[in-house]
């Protein structure tokens, strides 16, 4: 055994690796690559493809998605899921139809959604954190919860006659072929993004994420994180309700059915890991990318919309099943 | 039962030699040696990080060796997994009772060898006698049929110690199985040790409680630091040589406590009681001042010092800082006070490890780092870069996951975090448990630093040498309450060992 | 006998007996014995499912996937029978339950040998099952005047009073009561999501123990698919479209401790006969049916609030006078 010298001159180096290294062995960098692949792919299956408008329609894929999957990857980073947001997509859609019925403009429609979506996280979270209670089953109750009481409402029928003004959200353009929901998903991508990778508040959805008891010896209140990204989680399902409903012009209880499994794998493509602790936003981002562009190609080539799910069921277990598929051969175990 | 009755005494039933298992970073087990014979207990004694519980692992085979050999009756074997160690007649009673709450006592006794009917179903009715039998023959009232979650900590003993008995072992691994006793319960335990001696079993014994290993063992194998020390009979062995084995050095030579000047009170704790894990804790301690609280294992040290910084809340007692009565009601709010903690359990409540060392240390003082809630990196590394100097951190950089290193560095890691708060107090819960002698040296080095600028130190420690180098005071806790305080010439390994037993009350009462 | 679980049994059969007289109050004929016969026979599809369920979640994973592959081996036995009419009801039970098994085989060997996550593994799956019944039928109806007599009766036929469909499930319960308590691998179950620490020290392996609860509960999913189909003799992408939380709901209602390790046939069973009642109750009490997906999310929620108090552990005491004291 050696014994400690006492020299307090060795200096430990910040980093080793540099920006550039970190980012050409990351999982996004591997993804771009995909992204740049089937965009290129498509390019040559149809062409159709590289024309302004059509690349414009295809952002519709993925747009209301990517809203959610930004909130959804802090909370999957901090240890917990919400796979309520579909049917809170449809129980704030409802609700702003009956606000709309009631007489009331489009302000008070949207802020009725973009309220209705926050208080239905709130709900998750409360049961979550208060009671303690696994969020998977949580979510899985109030899945059906929340479109049942759309369903209550609604049963077979629709909700329609939405005012002109309100469609702005789901089918204007901000300039040219930049639609409204492409730049509310960019500007999310920038807020999230400072958020998760900027922030104190970041920092702590990660240490919670990765471990929570160290995280709560360390000062953090994880219940309260955790609340918060419940409550973003839920209100960025009321504003993709409001995005959806703008977009299709009416509300039916069926809305967005389906859309929490969409919204999962495209955060783990996005390379964040289903039991917490790590994954980015550029990686959701590209990711969002890379599942329009895959729906918008076979698309193209007339594939019909379930089959495209078999893809998408694929991508996510295959995105996590290859990598430790190679660990374990190179394991050699 | 009749392969064991002819067992030659004088022969051991299990060997091992010169085992070595290394962990990134910790050579867990350097060559150690271990021989059990037939209606002989042998007693392995070593503190803590010794490689106790690895070679209990071993043996039941859960880890495979990475050198040496595992002799059954002269016969190298090997254990690839649990199963194997079971069938080769090795059975281990653990700390932590491994057994399911969920099924009742008598599938806990024979999970995995339950008796069959001619359908291949569980035979219960046959099960339930069998699982009685046993049950009596140890004098265990319990019920065959009832859940193990409804029974408390002894019967889940007894329950399975029968699992040991109704594999027919030929060798059984006992890790601390009075720590959580009571002195009735002991003695019980005690016979039914003789019992399997008398049927001709050989039994590990492993405690840190010395009256018991001589009342009970036969032999002693000694280990220290992962390296086989010595071994023999109990017979021909002082209880002050089994000491100086574990130890292996003088106490004062290798711990670099420097008296300090004491100062003003700094924190007063008065009455602080829970209604199941500790009853009117109290003390003061002083600037400058490092504080021992030595006990065994489960007398409720954690769970008070945890109480301290709001994890858990006392139901009765006062906490004073200077002159301002403090209530705790979390962790941020004893950061804020100038109380920290670092934990026992690294791995679960001290070190993130699979985030970078600067993040590791700047996590309690984000606070102080960032603008405005905004991360600001640099500040980050400048306050990670000071403290992991201080203490002689080894990395090859700051961004590196605190996992990839070894034991003793990620505990300067979680040392430097706490450190970076600038805290009033600082609590070291076990600071030097399983870590590398250098590491022990230094963070050792450190704290004395520490207390001679002023710095409040509680440690808890179940290390004697480290409790009689380091601190100016010793709190002797055991089942939750506060037996001793010792100072000065009070002093010594046997008024620690025997107040933290109980030794001196028990012959009282 | 566990006195916590044998209390929570009662109060779901205090519920649902609650439930009943609440209903006979509206609509007196709803506890008539032959109509209860009907509540149970239309609940034998949930209860089958939820027994498999069961197993999965004992060993801490979950199965969304099931009702996906229901109709898949639904679809596919209904193709089947199309084009090979004569074709024994014997054989298409033991394809319907190769084929579900198979697919159950798929979820744990990417849980056991990959270690991803079985929430991930059977969201996949899900909607892979789902797609691959459209390619096989271009999305088209399998109707019921293509499938033979024989097919579409079987679930249907009165056997000492009672349909095939009902006594089926009754198999199933007596089956599952008897594996999860009299054999060795039932007994795994419980010792791999009780405690996996202490497990592996006992020698048993978890991840297989969990890849065959996956087997277990795709094998009853493909039994039920065969069941459904014929029963309802009419096959289609979406049949039994969200039934895997239906399944799901049964469990949790049923004290299935979604943690592992807890749970019995019995919670099960009565689970799924609470919400079969409900289901069933909802048209002649004169509520919408539109109100079953709200009542059956609130009573996951109930339940899973009320099983997490109950399964507060006991902590470790260490003042001695408190341990009496509890």
């Amino acid at each position: 055994m050696t014994m400690v010298d006492h020299i307090k001159t060795r200096v430990i180096p910040d980093r080793l690796t540099t920006p550039a290294e970190r980012i050409l062995k990351s999982w996004e960098a591997l993804l771009l690559l995909v992204a740049i692949g089937i965009f290129i792919l498509n390019s040559f299956a149809s062409p159709y493809f590289l024309n302004a408008w059509n690349l414009s329609d295809a952002t519709f894929n993925f747009t209301e998605k990517a809203m959610i999957a930004f909130a959804m990857a802090l909370l999957i980073i901090a240890g917990e899921i919400d796979l309520s947001v579909a049917s809170i997509i449809a129980l704030a859609s409802t609700v702003m139809g009956l606000v709309m019925q009631a007489g009331f403009g489009t302000p008070v429609i949207v802020l009725a959604g973009l309220v209705t979506g926050l208080m239905c996280g709130v709900f998750n979270g409360v049961l979550v954190t208060r009671f303690n209670l696994p969020s998977i089953v949580v979510t899985i109750g109030t899945m059906s919860l929340f479109r049942g009481l759309s369903y209550i409402v609604l049963g077979d029928g629709a909700f329609r006659g939405y005012p002109s003004d309100f469609a702005w959200f789901g089918q204007g353009y901000a300039f040219w072929v930049i639609s409204v929901e492409m730049v509310i998903f960019a500007l999310l991508a920038v807020i999230y993004g400072v958020i998760l990778h900027k922030t104190n508040f970041g920092r702590a959805v990660y240490a919670v994420g990765n471990n929570a008891t160290a995280a709560m010896f360390s000062g953090i209140r994880v219940g309260r994180v955790k609340l918060t990204l419940f409550m973003l989680t839920g209100l960025m399902s009321g504003l993709a309700a409001v995005c959806l409903t703008s977009r299709l012009g009416s509300t039916r209880p069926s809305i967005a059915s389906g859309m929490e499994l969409e919204v999962v794998t495209m955060v783990v493509l996005g390379g964040v890991n289903i039991l917490g602790g790590s994954g980015t936003i550029p990686g959701v981002v590209i990711a969002a990318f890379v599942m329009g562009l895959v729906t918008f190609g076979l698309g193209l080539l007339n594939v019909p919309g379930i089959v495209m799910s078999i893809f998408i069921g694929a991508l996510l277990i295959g995105v996590i099943a290859l990598p430790r598929l190679f660990a374990k051969l190179k394991g050699g175990k | 039962m009749a392969r064991t009755g002819l067992a030659d005494p004088s022969q051991p039933v299990l060997r091992l030699d010169g085992i070595v298992k290394q962990f990134p970073g910790v050579r867990a087990l350097d060559g150690v040696q271990l021989a059990l014979y037939p209606g002989q207990v042998t007693a392995l004694i070593g503190e803590n990080g010794a490689g106790k519980s690895t070679i209990v692992k071993t043996l039941t085979g859960i880890y495979q060796p990475d050198e040496g050999d595992i002799l059954l009756d002269g016969q190298p074997v090997r254990f690839p997994t649990a199963q194997a160690a079971g069938d080769a007649g090795i059975t281990a009673i653990h700390q932590e009772t491994v057994l399911f709450d969920e099924l009742s006592v008598a599938e806990n006794i024979f999970i995995g060898h339950a008796p069959r009917t001619r359908f291949g179903l569980i035979d219960k009715a046959e099960m339930r006698r069998r699982a009685s039998e046993i049950l009596t023959s140890i004098g265990a009232k319990i019920d065959p049929d009832v859940r193990l979650r409804d029974l408390g900590i002894a019967s889940k003993h007894l329950v399975a110690i029968s699992r040991a008995l109704s594999i027919d072992a030929r060798v059984v691994i006992m890790d601390e199985p009075t720590a959580a006793l009571s002195h009735k319960e002991i003695e019980e335990l005690y016979e039914l040790v003789d019992t399997l001696k008398a049927q001709g079993k050989a039994i590990l014994f492993i405690s840190h409680k010395f009256d018991e290993i001589f009342r009970i063992a036969d032999r002693y194998t000694v280990f220290r630091d992962g390296q086989f020390v010595g071994d023999g009979l109990m017979a021909e062995v002082t209880e002050g040589e089994l000491v100086q084995m574990m130890v292996g050095r003088s106490v004062d030579q290798i711990f670099p406590k420097r008296r300090a000047v004491l100062g003003n009170p700094v924190l007063q704790v008065v009455g602080y009681s829970h209604p199941t894990e500790f009853d009117g804790i109290g003390f003061t301690l002083r600037r400058g001042e490092i504080l021992g609280f030595y006990g065994l294992v489960g007398a409720g040290r954690s769970e008070f010092m945890q109480s301290l910084i709001g994890i858990t809340r006392p139901s009765k007692g006062v906490c004073k800082m200077g002159d301002d009565i403090k209530i705790i009601r979390s962790p941020a709010e004893a950061i804020e006070a100038g109380i920290v903690y670092v934990p026992e359990d690294r791995g679960k409540q001290g070190a993130i490890t699979a985030m970078p060392i600067f993040q590791n240390v700047t996590l309690p003082s984000l606070g102080k780092t960032s603008n405005n809630g905004f991360l600001q990196m640099a500040e980050e590394f400048k306050l990670a870069r000071e403290y992991t100097q201080r203490l002689d951190l080894r990395a090859a950089s700051l961004d590196v996951p605190v996992g990839s290193l070894s034991g003793g560095n990620q505990q300067k890691v979680v040392i430097a975090k706490w450190l970076a708060t600038q805290p009033k107090v600082i609590i070291l819960d076990e600071p030097t448990k399983g870590i590398d002698i250098g590491s022990k040296a230094a963070v050792h080095d450190f704290m004395s630093e520490l207390a001679a600028q002023g710095l409040s130190v509680i440690m808890v420690s179940s290390e004697i040498p480290e409790i009689l180098g380091m601190s100016d005071r010793v709190i002797v806790m055991r089942e939750g309450r506060v037996v001793a305080e010792l100072e000065g010439d009070d002093l010594s390994p046997e008024t620690l060992v025997r107040h933290a037993a109980g030794i001196t009350s028990e012959a009282a009462a | 006998m566990n006195a916590l679980l044998k209390s929570r049994e009662s109060i779901l059969v205090g519920a649902i007996l609650a439930l009943l007289a609440l209903i006979a109050t509206r609509f007196a004929g709803f506890v008539a014995p032959a109509n209860l016969a009907a509540v149970f026979n239309d609940t034998s599809p949930l209860i089958i499912l939820a027994l498999g369920q069961m197993v999965v979640i004992l060993t801490r994973c979950i199965d969304l996937s099931v009702a996906a592959n229901l109709a898949l081996t639904g679809m596919m036995c209904a193709m089947l029978n199309v084009v090979y009419p004569d074709l024994p009801i014997i054989v298409i039970l033991l394809l319907a339950l190769a084929l579900g098994a198979i697919m159950g085989a798929v979820n744990g060997l990417l849980v056991w040998k990959l270690d991803i996550p079985p929430i991930v593994v059977t969201l996949g799956t899900m909607t892979i099952y789902r797609g691959i019944i459209f390619l096989i039928s271009h999305g088209k109806w399998v109707n019921a005047h293509e499938m033979s007599p024989a097919f579409t009766a079987f679930p249907r036929a009165a056997l000492l009073g009672l349909p095939v469909l009902s006594w089926v499930a009754m198999a199933v319960i007596i089956v599952m009561a008897v594996v999860m308590a009299r054999t060795t691998l039932g007994r795994s179950f419980y010792a791999v999501g009780g405690n996996p620490h202490a497990a592996v020290y006992t020698g048993i392996n978890v991840g297989k123990a969990q890849f065959r609860a996956f087997v277990i509960s795709g094998t009853l999913a493909g039994l039920a698919g065969y069941l459904w189909v014929a029963r309802y003799a009419v096959a289609y992408v979406d049949i039994a479209g969200g039934f895997e939380l239906d399944v799901v709901a049964a469990c949790v209602i049923g004290g299935i401790s979604i943690a592992g390790g807890i749970g019995t046939v019995g919670g099960a069973v009565l689970g799924a006969l609470f919400l079969g009642v409900i289901k069933n109750a909802l048209p002649v009490v004169d509520i919408s049916p539109f109100w079953q997906l709200a009542i059956s999310g609130a009573a996951i929620i109930i339940a899973v609030v009320f099983n997490a108090r109950a399964d507060r552990t006991k902590g470790r005491v260490i003042l001695k006078s408190a341990e009496h004291a509890q």
